[in-house]
């Protein structure tokens, strides 16, 4: 499986920035989309701008990720079953009230890792059924080693790689295909008003190209900047006993 | 707070920045106070810097639908013109009016009302826009056409009339993703503006001046007239794609050049090269679009290239009447500082209307100095010369104007004072240089 993409591509979680992007690099490619998101009237202009610019077909689909009992009725209703799909749903939060408040901690928890795995969980059987298909889930690097600074939202993309890859394992003889996007600093919604290193940061269009790639070549894992698997390969090694002092 | 500046890099300040996704996040914004929208950052001062918030709009950047049969787009403000290029050329339609950078986005284009090299034919950018819809100070969506008053001023009003969330252009039918080029050298200024009038027909004309070289020789160029070409202009293996260009790769300048990079004699070099370069190759010539329109886009970030201090653009406009004379003061002035401007481009410009907007009919002359005392006392005695015949400066290549010469050059400045204190927007729409020019 690699060449020209095909569609028609879902996408998951589409009114962020990255999933716009995301969009935009589909459907360049000529590919049908399917827009999903907790309020898809929000999307008129998204589908229109993809008409006008692309020529391609768009459809809008409402979907929440935390109404798992949805999740299958949202998959059968879709016009068509996605050659592949991209999950961008997520929820960062802010740390200090994701320490003390629970509620609000759980809803981090199955944002970013119970909700985004049950929708690619339910794709993933149909796909497996017709025997093809691409699921992409948008992960972290926060994902790749707990740290003070954000390891709720952390924790939960590490469950949600860990997913990923198991699927990955599941699915590699059956015809559908998994990719892990473990993306850095992007410039979005979610990091807005962050103090960022700015030469580290990508523009959500830098991430859309590469996961396009990615689809087209069968990626299994990528940091989007290679600059990234170097730092959380330092990240990582850095023993247990030093790690727990710093604050990176 | 982030420092920002315009794409000279002259005094960055710092500002609020907030980036739009939706018109919700507009209104959100004017709720809480003052601000500026903020395009791509291409002009040259601080008209997209806000003492209060910077709203960058480049998030707003839906094409939201575009008719066939009339070539009108409908788009939102923070479209690049680089993305209306890359979707309809293949389709056979360009911008009817573009700058010298594709790097611009639909509301710049508009708050600027920016001109191209066939201004003397078809006018600013403005004659091609059918409508724009604009937020004004009390978050009220207008939407204005042509014949509006607040159409009038927010064409050319520097985005101090309102944020522009939309507008409705009309592009262009082309043949052929390229262009006929003729480029003529000419041995004196007086030379390159009786080819630049004799030359009035061709549909784009622009000219590079010599601003080294002093004595009879001042202001030679190269005067580079096109022409949209048509399929049968193409080598015949090339008619089947008409719209097909070479791609070619954009380098980035990844680092500041030290100031001295392009001194003087850099610079000489670089005019006497560009010179000889032209008088090699007369005649008409087949140019990618890219090449012909955007040759400076071809190295991303080439703003660096003045190092850290950054550069400054100084633009007029002369009447016809006085354009010669103003030309050869001008010219005059920069050879007697020994400050040799790198690039300097001269354009003609056609009749114009518009509350607010730049061009008159005349000539212009674009030219850029390294940020320095020497080159912002140089440019003291060319605003002088500027007002001594006639002219008017751009305000989107403005970084240092002071208010008396802005007043003493524009008329039009104290009706434009007076719409902006009616509406409310003067309390809700300020950039640094509005409130430097007190507009
Ligand atoms: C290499 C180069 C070549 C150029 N050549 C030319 C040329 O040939 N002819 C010409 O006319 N100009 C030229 N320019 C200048 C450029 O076209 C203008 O400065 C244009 O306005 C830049 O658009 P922008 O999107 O980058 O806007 P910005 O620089 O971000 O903003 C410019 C102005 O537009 C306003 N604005 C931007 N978006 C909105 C909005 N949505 N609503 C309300 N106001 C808004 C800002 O407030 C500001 O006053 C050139 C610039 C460069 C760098
Ligand atoms: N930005 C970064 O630096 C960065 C880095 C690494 C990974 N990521 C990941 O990249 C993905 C895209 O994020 P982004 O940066 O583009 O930020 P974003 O704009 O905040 O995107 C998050 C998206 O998730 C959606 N969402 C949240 N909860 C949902 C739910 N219960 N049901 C359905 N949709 C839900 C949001 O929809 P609404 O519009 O309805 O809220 C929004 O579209 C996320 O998975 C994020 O974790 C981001």
């Amino acid at each position: 499986m690699s060449g020209r993409v095909q569609g028609p591509v879902l996408i998951l979680g589409a009114s962020s920035d990255m999933a716009r992007a995301v969009a935009r690099g589909f459907a360049a490619k000529g590919c049908a989309i399917q827009l999903a998101a907790r309020d898809p009237d929000r999307l008129a202009d998204d589908k229109a701008d993809l008409e006008t610019r692309y020529g391609v077909a768009v459809s809008l689909h409402a979907v929440d990720a935390l109404d798992i009992e949805s999740h299958a009725g949202f998959v059968s209703g879709l016009p068509a079953l996605p050659a592949i799909a991209v999950c961008a749903i997520g929820l960062m939060g802010d740390q200090d009230e994701n320490e003390i408040d629970m509620t609000r901690a759980a809803q981090i928890l199955r944002s970013n890792f119970e909700g985004p795995a049950s929708l690619l969980a339910v794709l993933a059987n149909a796909m497996e059924a017709r025997g093809s298909g691409t699921l992409v889930g948008i992960s972290s690097v926060a994902g790749e080693r707990g740290r003070a600074s954000n390891y709720v939202y952390g924790s939960a993309k590490a469950g949600f790689t860990a997913f990923l890859s198991g699927l990955r394992n599941r699915l590699a003889q059956k015809g559908v295909h998994v990719v892990t996007v473990l993306p850095g600093f992007v410039a979005t919604r979610m990091t807005e008003g962050m103090d960022l290193p700015k030469k580290l940061v990508a523009e959500p269009a830098e991430v859309a190209t590469a996961i396009v790639a990615a689809v087209e070549k069968s990626r299994n894992v990528i940091y989007v900047r290679r600059i990234w698997g170097l730092i959380m390969a330092i990240i990582k090694a850095i023993p247990e006993q030093i790690f727990k002092k710093t604050s990176i | 707070m982030t420092l920002r500046a315009g794409w000279g890099r002259f005094r960055p300040s710092e500002t609020r920045v907030a980036r739009a996704r939706a018109q919700a996040d507009v209104a959100a914004a004017l709720a809480a106070g003052p601000l500026i929208a903020r395009g791509n950052g291409r002009a040259y001062g601080d008209s997209a810097v806000s003492p209060g918030l910077t709203l960058e709009m480049r998030a707003m950047d839906r094409m939201l639908s575009f008719d066939a049969e009339t070539g009108v787009l409908v788009a939102e403000a923070g479209v690049l013109l680089a993305d209306i290029i890359g979707c309809f050329l293949p389709r056979g339609w360009f911008p009817w009016v573009t700058p010298g950078t594709r790097f611009v986005t639909l509301g710049g284009a508009i708050a600027a009302d920016v001109h191209g090299k066939n201004h003397h034919i078809d006018g600013g950018f403005g004659s091609f826009v059918e409508s724009v819809e604009v937020m004004g100070a009390g978050g009220r969506v207008t939407r204005a056409a042509p014949g509006d008053d607040l159409f009038g001023w927010t064409l050319g009003g520097m985005g101090l009339t309102g944020v522009i969330l939309r507008a409705a252009i009309r592009l262009r039918p082309v043949a052929t993703g390229w262009i006929v080029q003729d480029m003529r050298a000419t041995q004196t200024l007086e030379a390159t503006i009786d080819m630049m009038d004799a030359t009035l027909s061709a549909p784009y004309s622009v000219a590079w001046l010599d601003c080294v070289t002093t004595g009879p020789m001042m202001g030679r160029g190269l005067v580079m007239l096109g022409r949209h070409a048509e399929v049968a202009d193409l080598p015949p293996s090339q008619r089947g794609r008409p719209y097909e260009t070479p791609n070619k790769p954009t380098l980035r300048l990844p680092f500041d050049l030290p100031a001295v990079a392009l001194n003087p004699v850099t610079r000489h070099a670089f005019n006497a090269l560009y010179y000889w370069n032209g008088r090699r190759k007369p005649g008409p010539r087949l140019v990618d679009w890219a090449s012909y329109f955007y040759p400076l886009d071809a190295i991303l970030d080439w703003n660096r290239g003045y190092g850290r201090a950054g550069f400054l653009q100084f633009q007029c406009a002369l009447p016809q009447d006085s354009a010669r004379a103003g030309l050869t003061a001008l010219l005059g002035a920069i050879a007697r500082s020994g400050e040799a401007s790198a690039l300097s481009v001269l354009k003609r410009f056609g009749a114009q209307d518009g509350r607010f907007s730049f061009p008159m009919a005349g000539y212009t002359l674009a030219l850029d100095f390294p940020a320095n005392d020497r080159s912002l006392k140089l440019m003291e005695t060319l605003d002088q010369i500027t007002l001594d015949h006639g002219g008017r400066f751009y305000l989107a290549k403005d970084a240092r104007l002071p208010r008396a010469v802005l007043e003493a050059s524009d008329d039009r400045v104290p009706a434009f004072r007076a719409m902006r204190a009616a509406t409310g927007a003067a309390g809700r729409f300020i950039s640094l240089q509005s409130e430097r020019l007190g507009l």
